[in-house]
């Protein structure tokens, strides 16, 4: 990549400090975006999922949290490092975010509308005096967005409150609110999880509908590979901490190589075959406190050969795009 | 061995207008053989929990019967009998708030024989022992609590205790749903492989098709306490009749490269329980629907000739004759 890349994390590294310890949560996660792609984060509970993406938009107290290195670069700044009056300006406007549960993020005692406005109002705050809007147009605004998301009848919805909604328009909502700052990056953690396959469908569709309408870059945070598949144009598979596969959805889902992404893909049922029999991955994640020197893989790993127990494997690009990190691969001993 | 007929529950609404009943389930009948499973599928709020409640009498019954073995598990006066208790024990989703956190795992796998056996001392010891070999966990896990454990772990401590006091069947109401994917994996074929040793019947309640599919020999596809198609498990999910099934089958994404990007989705929302449509209860949301029929006569249920029941006009003499004449669809 010759020219400033959309949006990156480099080498991020980053600890809780608490009072049993230091946990060493993410331990060198390297990712790539490119304007108007959409990126799906994978892996299974406590992975780091969350705690990778959280930081974009400066939403992990500290302590406990400590970034040990890294950086997050969002055409060209580094988010890890700006002002707080920066954040500021790039929160909403600029990135949005939203998350599994909506109701956390809407107050029960205001109605969607006014809650929607005073976003809108929020984010008028840098812009130059001709573009600001009023309180009447930001309330236009607000039916507008809620129009984008497809949420029925949106001049009445938006007199409601979040309770009078069901799980799948108020996931809509904080859609409506998310766009409303018109921002070139969305990040959404399991925005999904918590809803019908049904409705979970719907909500899929709309934002590959914005992708390609709006030209929004996506970071989707799930841990269903399946999602991962329908709507995004590349995958990371994350595993105590560290990215361990990266690719484009064809080169991760159709030549797995991390042994863990093999696990995984063995490990569910698939709603279009009959099986015989599932993998699993016996084992549990290693205790982050005091993980194993090597590879935080090998406790569970089929594959582990001695040098795995003494030094981690670095991501490799394979071809293409497809970048793996794993000592079968850099060792080219592995059944690549 | 176990069959549901006509069977309708309605819980009286607890806001709201008085006299307002939620009815959750809507004459549903099911029949299933021993040693085999049948998945019971469906949007949140269709009605599978409190059917496979209802079975284990933990639900009152507004109207029809749930029968084992031909016989009634109620008295006439309505009431459970304890002689079914016994028979059919229930597996919960969340394993984590399944267990008492101040209980032992000797403890709490106990308790279900010290209440219902003579078993005390050593042989109840031993019996837990077995019990925990049977779901694959060692000794040492007897003197440890809740907290100690991971989530499959606790999952089949649960498991352990439903099977305790040697049930014919279990109720498994989302077992793996708070589960990663590769514990999930484990306890399915942990499920798989003790339904054979010791001969057990599932009613697996489950919102994850695809985990369906894996378990499950039998499936019913539940849309607003009604069943709507339902069959064996590869029929329904290689060639689904009712427009529901296939809505519901083609919204699932899955872990593939190549899929379409943009799909068309199923509109809108389930309508509430209290306020059921009129005529079929799936009008608002199907694209096959017919005005003036489907949003205005209920619809029976058609046995296919694969012996599977559809609850779909489509499916009824008539409308079906009607189609095939006009070339819409090939007979089944
Ligand atoms: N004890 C109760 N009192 C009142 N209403 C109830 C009760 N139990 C269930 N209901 C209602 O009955 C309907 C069916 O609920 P049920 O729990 O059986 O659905 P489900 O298919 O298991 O859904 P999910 O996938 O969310 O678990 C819902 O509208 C629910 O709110
Ligand atoms: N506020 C916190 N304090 C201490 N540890 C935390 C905190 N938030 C997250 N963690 C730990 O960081 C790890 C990654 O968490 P997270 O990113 O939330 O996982 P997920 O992949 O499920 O989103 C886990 O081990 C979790 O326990
Ligand atoms: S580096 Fe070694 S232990 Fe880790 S995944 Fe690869 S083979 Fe397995
Ligand atoms: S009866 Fe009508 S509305 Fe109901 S599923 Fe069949 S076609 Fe659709
Ligand atoms: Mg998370
Ligand atoms: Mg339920």
């Amino acid at each position: 990549m010759t020219d400033t890349p959309f949006f990156s994390i480099r080498d991020y590294r980053l600890n809780f400090e608490t009072f049993d310890g230091t946990y060493q949560v993410l331990d060198g996660v390297n990712l790539d975006l490119a304007r108007g792609q959409s990126l799906g984060i994978v892996g299974e509970t406590g992975c780091g999922k969350s705690v990778t993406v959280r930081n974009i938009l400066g939403l992990l107290p500290s302590p406990p949290a400590k970034v040990i290195s890294g950086e997050i670069l969002f055409e060209g700044r580094d988010l890890l490092r700006i002002s707080k009056s920066e954040m500021q300006r790039i929160r909403g406007v600029e990135i949005a975010m939203i998350f599994q549960d909506p109701m956390t993020y809407l107050n029960p005692v205001f109605t969607i509308g006014l809650q929607m406005i005073d976003v809108i109002m929020a984010h008028q705050r840098n812009k130059p005096r001709s573009e600001k809007r009023n309180r009447r147009q930001a309330r236009d605004h607000a039916i507008e967005m809620l129009r984008r998301v497809h949420l029925p009848n949106p001049d009445q919805q938006i007199n409601n409150y979040p309770h009078q909604l069901s799980g799948g328009m108020r996931q809509r909502v904080l859609i409506a609110m998310a766009l409303s700052g018109n921002p070139k990056l969305l990040v959404a953690d399991e925005p999904t999880t918590a809803l019908d396959v049904t409705i979970q469908a719907q909500i899929l569709d709309l934002i590959a509908e914005l992708v390609e309408e709006l030209g929004l870059s996506v970071i989707l945070i799930t841990h269903d590979l399946g999602v991962v598949a329908k709507i995004c144009d590349r995958v990371a598979v994350m595993y105590a901490g560290q990215v361990v596969e990266y690719g484009s959805i064809e080169e991760l889902y159709d030549t797995p190589l991390h042994p863990y992404t093999q696990g995984l893909l063995q490990s569910i049922p698939h709603p279009e075959k009959m099986m015989d029999e599932l993998a699993g991955i016996p084992g549990f994640l290693p205790n982050l406190l005091n993980p194993p020197v090597g590879c935080r893989f090998q406790d569970r790993c089929e594959k582990v050969m001695a040098v795995c127990k003494t030094s981690s494997p670095v991501g490799a690009t394979v071809s293409g795009s497809h970048n793996v990190a794993c000592h079968l691969i850099d060792h080219g001993d592995g059944d690549a | 061995m176990l069959e549901v007929l006509d069977l309708d529950v309605n819980f009286a609404t607890k806001s709201g207008k008085k006299g307002a009943v939620t009815r959750a389930v809507n004459g549903v009948t099911l029949t299933l053989e021993k040693g085999n499973s049948l998945g019971l599928v469906g949007e949140s709020g269709s009605g599978k929990t409190t059917v496979g409640r209802t079975v284990l009498g933990l639900n009152h019954v507004s109207a029809g019967k749930v029968m084992f073995d031909g016989e009634r598990t109620r008295d006439k006066a309505g009431q459970f009998k304890p002689r079914f208790r016994s028979r059919a024990q229930m597996v919960f989703q969340d394993p984590h708030s399944a267990l008492n956190p101040r209980m032992t795992i000797l403890r709490s796998v106990s308790e279900p024989l010290i209440l219902h056996t003579k078993l005390r001392g050593a042989k109840l010891r031993q019996r837990v022992c077995e019990l925990l070999e049977i779901v694959g966990l060692q000794q040492q896990f007897l003197y440890r609590y809740p907290h100690e454990l991971s989530g499959g772990q606790k999952q089949r401590v649960c498991i352990a205790r439903a099977i305790a006091l040697n049930p014919e069947l279990l109720v498994l109401d989302e077992p793996t749903s708070a589960l990663d994917v590769s514990v999930q994996a484990q306890i399915l074929e942990f499920l798989k492989s003790i339904q054979k040793q010791l001969d057990l019947t599932y009613l697996f309640i489950s919102h994850n098709l695809a985990v369906v599919r894996y378990v499950c020999n039998k499936t019913a596809v539940m849309y607003l306490g009604q069943i709507v198609e339902q069959g064996d498990t590869e029929e329904v999910f290689n060639n689904p009749q009712h427009p529901y099934t296939k809505a519901l089958l083609a919204a699932v994404p899955l872990p593939k490269s190549g899929q379409p990007r943009r799909s068309t989705p199923l509109q809108g929302d389930i309508p509430s329980p209290v306020n059921l449509p009129k005529g079929c209860f799936f009008h608002t949301r199907c694209s096959e629907a017919i005005a003036g029929r489907c949003d205005n006569k209920p619809v029976q249920n058609t046995t296919l000739p694969d012996g599977r029941q559809v609850r779909c006009v489509l499916f009824e003499g008539d409308v079906s004759q009607a189609r095939e004449t006009a070339g819409l669809v090939d007979p089944v």
